[in-house]
């Protein structure tokens, strides 16, 4: 840090401090705000609840009975949005099979992928989200560069609240990734007169595979 | 950037001539308030979430110093480097020194208030380097060289004609030739002529909506992905945010987002929201090699000890702006920085000045509504009137103007006096416009009746009325 950066730094804090009326350092204990904010309350099955509020986000959404069912509705679904058999497949995913004339590729995205499939860490019922993790099989371009994203989402993953993902980050041992994203719906644009336009610079389409189990 | 040099009443005088900008004004009202009253009445939790936002906000503010360093700490842990601006120079100099240092070419950003406020385009431009904004609205007021008229929809102003004559300029160059007329082709040609930038992006520079003090991360919330590109693609990752931002957990983060989009567009949640912590991981296939964040001062620790205080709970909705009839019917530009509607006429006077912006906090009729719709509850109307007030105790208000507000205190002391002269007055206003039911012209008030008449009191005051009812009563 060079003399004017540790410079800026204290005068910053300098001016904080005079205005909270402090001559020097907090105390190093801050006492934290009891209590926690509301979590929206809801009925019926998380589950059912993630699907419809994906739905509503302009995602689309596949059930399927097993992992062996990847390939298959892969394969349908890229075609049926005219797409290409070449795939960017997040490595996490590397034990799926592929139906013949599928090219796979576990790598980041490029400008030229059109479809990347990737799994989630977690999905959320109470907005309809699912959360990815960054990591060296889940780099995050394949969440935004391709035209379609298809993520495999496990029933079992899904929890109630945004705050269940943390407690599971938490509980999972994991250092924090250099992104976590959040995502409830294709890429969407309301800037020309308000017109909600999907598609705007992230993936057109978001397509959920939902795994009974 | 500056106050702009005109002043405020000739600007709202072209505002309301502009019949395109009136045709977008009334486009646009109406929209975000629907959409949010139906996230609200949706969620039977809001009232207690805005309850929880603003205490969270409150204790943040008692130990920012303490949640700045914890911050800090966090950042630097996982390989990130905070920055302390003190100034908008300061801040300008800071991210000018990382573009240089980075050998930056080509600066692609996301949509950031903060850097609008301290100018930083123009000083990246000024500096020999390309800017690109990338996030749609922000990129229609690149083009069209304007400051954005709304902190959440910067080109809310433009109709679509105007974007299709932009994009017809600055993208036939490029090879685009057709003339466009329908919204989707405008967001497909800007798809296609943005994407090229993020990939030969130097420099990737965001917002932050968020800074979470226990993990170090910095948290945008978008619909484009267009913030997620910009700083994933780029080699060098710049996080700009006021030191406000601050919040203390991760469970905090979560109260905040579930007020965020419903106060601002009416959403439930955007399409993305993105946690941010640090450069690149070892074995990361993708993403910056650096990261930094600069934390902006610029006033804040000043308002912190002060009567506006209570402005630093604001995390940029706009449903103030959204919910001001002043707003409505004039739109951003005319308040003549980058902060427009009810947020902007308290911040900008605090931050350009007192009597730069002196017209701002006269313009607002108290109505009350953006107090209402504030997510974090801030008292805007109160600190309107305090910027008043301290505008007449430093003789900044107007000759004329300090006195009759001086004749007015005068009289209001004085209820006697006040009453005398009310049935006096009230008697002759009603005498002389017995005949038309309405006064055309009055001493003094020439501006008022100029363009409108007034109706004439009926006689009595209220408090003559009133006491003649309460006589009358049983």
């Amino acid at each position: 840090m060079s003399a004017g950066a540790s410079e800026g730094r204290a005068r910053v804090l300098a001016d904080i401090r005079q205005s909270l009326g402090r001559s020097s350092a907090a105390p190093e204990a801050i006492v934290p705000l009891p209590g926690t904010g509301p979590r929206p309350a809801f009925d019926g099955d998380p589950v059912e609840r993630f699907v419809a509020k994906m739905l509503e986000k302009s995602a689309t959404l596949a059930r399927i009975a097993s992992l062996g069912k990847v390939g298959a509705e892969v394969e349908r679904y890229v075609a049926s949005v005219s797409a290409g058999r070449r795939l960017c497949v997040s490595k996490a995913l590397a034990a799926t099979a592929w139906p013949p004339g599928f090219e796979i590729e576990h790598r980041a995205a490029v400008r030229e992928d059109e479809t990347s499939v990737t799994p989630c860490f977690a999905a959320i019922a109470e907005s309809g989200s699912i959360v990815t993790l960054s990591g060296a099989d889940t780099p995050s371009t394949l969440n935004f560069v391709p035209e379609n994203h298809i993520v495999v989402v496990h029933a079992s993953q899904v929890v109630r609240h945004i705050e269940d993902v943390w407690a599971q980050w938490r509980a999972s041992g994991r250092t924090m990734p250099r992104t976590i994203n959040i995502i409830s719906g294709p890429s969407r644009t309301a800037d020309i007169e308000q017109t909600i336009q999907l598609g705007a610079h992230g993936p057109r389409r978001l397509h959920i595979l939902l795994l009974a189990d | 950037m500056h106050a702009a040099g005109s002043t405020f009443p000739q600007r709202v005088t072209i505002a309301i001539h502009d019949q395109r900008l009136q045709g977008a004004l009334a486009h646009a009202s109406g929209g975000f308030v629907h959409k949010r009253a139906a996230q609200v009445a949706a969620l039977p939790e809001f009232e207690a979430l805005r309850e929880r936002a603003r205490s969270v906000k409150e204790h943040v503010l008692d130990n920012l110093d303490a949640y700045l360093e914890r911050y800090e700490e966090q950042v630097t842990r996982r390989g990130g480097h905070v920055h302390w601006a003190s100034t908008a120079e300061d801040a300008q100099r800071i991210i000018l020194g990382i573009c240089r240092e980075a050998g930056a070419k080509t600066v692609t950003k996301g949509k950031s208030m903060v850097s609008e406020e301290i100018g930083l385009n123009a000083a990246l431009e000024a500096a020999g380097h390309e800017v690109i904004e990338t996030d749609l609205g922000e990129y229609i007021i690149q083009l069209a060289k304007e400051p954005p008229s709304h902190i959440i929809v910067p080109a809310v102003h433009k109709t679509r004609e105007q974007v299709a004559d932009l994009f017809d300029e600055h993208h036939r160059p490029l090879g685009y030739t057709k003339h466009l007329t329908e919204v989707g082709e405008m967001v497909d040609e800007a798809r296609q002529v943005l994407r090229q930038h993020y990939f030969r992006a130097d420099v990737g520079i965001t917002g932050g909506n968020f800074l979470i003090a226990e993990t170090g991360s910095s948290i945008i919330v978008t619909n484009e992905g267009n913030g997620d590109l910009t700083q994933t693609l780029a080699r060098v990752h710049i996080v700009t945010a006021g030191i406000e931002r601050v919040v203390p957990t991760l469970g905090d983060a979560a109260t905040f987002l579930r007020l965020l989009a419903r106060s601002a567009t009416g959403q439930e949640i955007t399409s993305y929201v993105t946690l941010s912590t640090g450069p690149r991981r070892a074995d990361d296939l993708d993403g910056p090699q650096e990261y930094h964040v600069v934390l902006v001062d610029n006033g804040r620790s000043k308002m912190l000890g002060g009567p506006f205080r209570e402005m630093l709970r604001c995390i940029r909705c706009g449903a103030c702006l959204n919910h001001c009839p002043v707003y409505s019917a004039i739109g951003g530009h005319a308040y003549g920085w980058v902060y427009p509607g009810p947020m902007g006429s308290v911040l900008t006077p605090l931050i350009t000045g007192l009597s730069t912006a002196y017209d701002l906090p006269n313009a607002c009729t108290l109505n009350g509504r953006c107090q209402t719709v504030c997510p974090v509850k801030i008292p805007l109307p109160g600190l309107l009137r305090e910027l008043r007030r301290q505008q007449f105790e430093s003789a900044l208000t107007p000759g004329p103007i300090r006195f009759a507000l001086k004749a007015w205190a005068a009289l209001a002391r004085r209820p006697r006096l006040y009453h005398l002269k009310m049935r006096v007055a009230i008697a002759l206003l009603s005498r002389f416009g017995r005949r038309r039911g309405a006064l055309s012209w009055l001493p003094l008030a020439g501006g008022w009746t100029g363009t409108r008449d007034l109706p004439a009191p009926q006689g009595r005051t209220f408090q003559q009325a009133w006491s003649a009812r309460k006589g009358a009563r049983p």
